[in-house]
């Protein structure tokens, strides 16, 4: 019987012939701890293994991505303290200015197609988009995956998304994500391993297979999985045959068809990322600030494409824009081609790589009905502070930056020569 | 428990409204005021503290006993409480048509066996009557009752008869 892409990663790292429900011990290839929980992994290692080498220190590290640099005492503690368990132990620390680990894993091809990553990051899934397992999971489980290099694991149900024509011009990946979350919302794909097919899926950049993928753990699925096209490919230096896909004849538990053809830009209102709407008709919507950032929308392409939009324009007055690239590496090409100085000519205001967006203590916070459109990932109430979050693609997060309310880029003023 | 294969015991057959009680979430499990509480051997106090008709779990309850519960046992937070006031009171196992995946990962994670019993009819055991767990086989039976539900996974017997993840870890020095 044919298996699943899912089935075929995981039995080539110890699961041997496994399918759905089947519980494995699975061999990890790249293991990481974030800032956030790293210190309890750390904790743990100590607590159980007292000065005990870490399995194999060439493919286990720390990333800081979440408060960079640490911006209260005990973050500073935190990191501190992990960077001296990382010194004792030979383990390489990403330090505060890297930027988003599981986007580094990326960069730094540890996270190849076909290989298995986890850490404490609920978002690492985001390897789907590479065609790689990748799983957040608890300092408990990440220590054990520190301490021996693998994870016990069960092997989830998989289903297969059909995405079929292409979204209208100046529609992105975003867009097709937000549709994919107004269409299953958070219940029809829990707990599944979602492999994404379809003429997008085929053509998409890594940029836009790390948005789709981004957003899998909002969708409640273990994973979306898009086998590598060529564009990933490329990116690794790999051919077809060294990249896993999943067999022919593999056996779905469900099959779904995702109708995007001639999609326009998408929105999901508060309070819930699956509140998606057509971003056109809400014009209404007054907004105070804008995030553009985070490991959904945070990549050198997304910040590139939102500069190119604000060539020659203006934030409103009022607005707040707020940028933050994923990584040193893409905040590096950006400085050098320009890119960052038109975002602050056109009153944007530019941070230092790693999350940004996210959580208390980040630049994308909001106060009491402050309305913010963010192409970060999550807008449940509270999440981003006490205001209230939309989120978006570039296009839509620039247009409504420039006219002070919800705008996708249709609605964006020729530039004046 | 010292990696028994078969647990003999009382059985607590948890009911809302005359069945099998479902959704007990780890807050009528373990309360989240509680939570303040390291010490393993302290959490059973508040064990089904919360839980309708089970307050005095606690003080009723007997080591060697089993509980058994209908669907989504243990939905909720992660708090590993949830699993550790069971072990403090000396109960041997969990059984329920099914579990919150959390509940899954940290019971297995701890040692403590849970199996799954998935569509067992309401009112097949009795409670408080004496019952038998096989964890290989995935069977409960009393009396003349038997029901045949998931047998215990490989992973989760290892870590189980190791006593837990990080004593696992130990049993694989060396051999690897
Ligand atoms: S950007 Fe936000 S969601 Fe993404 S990894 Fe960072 S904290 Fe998590």
């Amino acid at each position: 019987m044919g298996r699943t892409l899912i089935e075929k990663i995981l039995s080539s790292h110890g699961g041997g012939e496994c399918g759905s429900g089947d519980v494995i011990w699975l061999e990890i290839d790249n293991r990481t701890a974030r800032d956030f929980a790293g210190a309890s992994v750390v904790a743990n290692l100590e607590r159980y293994g007292g000065d005990d080498p870490v399995a194999d220190p060439g493919k286990t590290f720390f990333t800081f991505d979440c408060n960079v640099p640490a911006n209260t005492i005990p973050y500073a503690d935190n990191q501190q303290r992990i960077r001296n368990f990382a010194r004792s132990r030979g383990l390489k620390v990403y330090d505060v200015d890297a930027g988003i680990g599981s986007h580094v894993v990326i960069e730094d091809k540890y996270g190849k197609p076909g290989t298995t990553t986890v850490g404490t990051d609920s978002h690492l899934n985001i390897m789907g988009s590479v065609g790689a397992f990748g799983q957040g999971m608890g300092d408990v489980d990440i220590a054990f995956a520190f301490k021996t290099g693998k994870v016990w694991f069960e092997v989830p149900p998989s289903v297969k998304v059909t995405l079929e024509g292409m979204p209208a011009r100046g529609t992105e990946a975003k867009d097709v994500a937000l549709a994919m979350l107004g269409r299953f919302r958070e219940h029809e794909l829990l707990g599944k391993s979602v492999e994404i097919y379809g003429p997008w899926a085929d053509q998409a950049t890594l940029s836009d297979c790390i948005t789709l993928s981004s957003l899998a753990t909002e969708m409640g699925a273990i994973i979306a999985l898009i086998p590598p096209n060529d564009n990933v490919l490329k990116y690794f230096g790999m051919d077809r045959d060294e990249a896993v896909y999943a067999d022919p004849e593999a056996v779905y538990e469900g099959e779904h068809i995702l109708d995007i053809d001639g999609l326009a830009p998408m929105i999901a209102a508060p309070p819930s990322p699956s509140n998606v709407h057509p971003a056109s008709g809400m014009a209404d919507v007054k907004i105070d600030g804008v995030f553009i950032g985070s490991c959904t929308n945070g990549t050198y392409e997304d910040l590139k494409y939102a500069a190119e939009l604000l060539t020659g324009r203006k934030v409103a007055p009022g607005v707040m824009l707020k940028v933050v690239p994923a990584t040193r590496a893409a905040w590096s090409r950006l400085l050098s081609e320009g890119h960052l100085k038109t975002i602050f000519d056109a009153g944007g205001i530019v941070s230092n790589a790693g999350c940004g967006g996210c959580a208390s203590g980040q630049i994308g916070m909001t106060g009491t009905g402050e309305v913010q459109v963010s192409t970060s990932n999550r807008n449940f109430r509270g999440k981003q502070g006490k205001g209230e979050t939309y989120l978006a693609g570039i296009g839509t997060a620039v247009a409504s930056a420039v006219m002070g309310s919800i705008a996708t880029v249709h609605d964006l003023p020729e530039v004046q020569a | 428990m010292n990696g028994e294969m078969v647990l003999r015991g009382r059985l607590w057959v948890l009911k809302q409204d005359g069945r099998l009680f479902s959704d007990i979430d780890t807050d009528m499990i373990y309360h989240n005021a509680h939570l303040a509480v390291t010490e393993t051997e302290k959490m059973g106090q508040y064990a089904f503290g919360n839980l309708e008709g089970y307050q005095n779990f606690a003080d009723m309850a007997e080591p060697g006993d089993l509980v058994l519960a209908g669907d989504n046992f243990g939905s909720g937070s992660s708090r590993q409480h949830a699993v550790d006031c069971f072990k403090a009171l000396g109960v041997q196992a969990v059984a329920a048509r099914s579990f919150g995946a959390i509940y899954k990962r940290n019971a297995i994670n701890s040692g403590f066996p849970i199996i799954e019993l998935p569509g067992l009819p309401d009112g097949t055991f009795t409670h408080h009557a004496m019952a038998e767990l096989d964890l290989m086989e995935g069977t409960l039976t009393s009396g003349d009752r038997s029901f045949r539900g998931n047998p215990i996974s490989r992973v989760a017997r290892d870590i189980y008869i190791a006593g837990g993840l990080f004593q696992y870890a130990e049993t694989l020095k060396g051999g690897r």
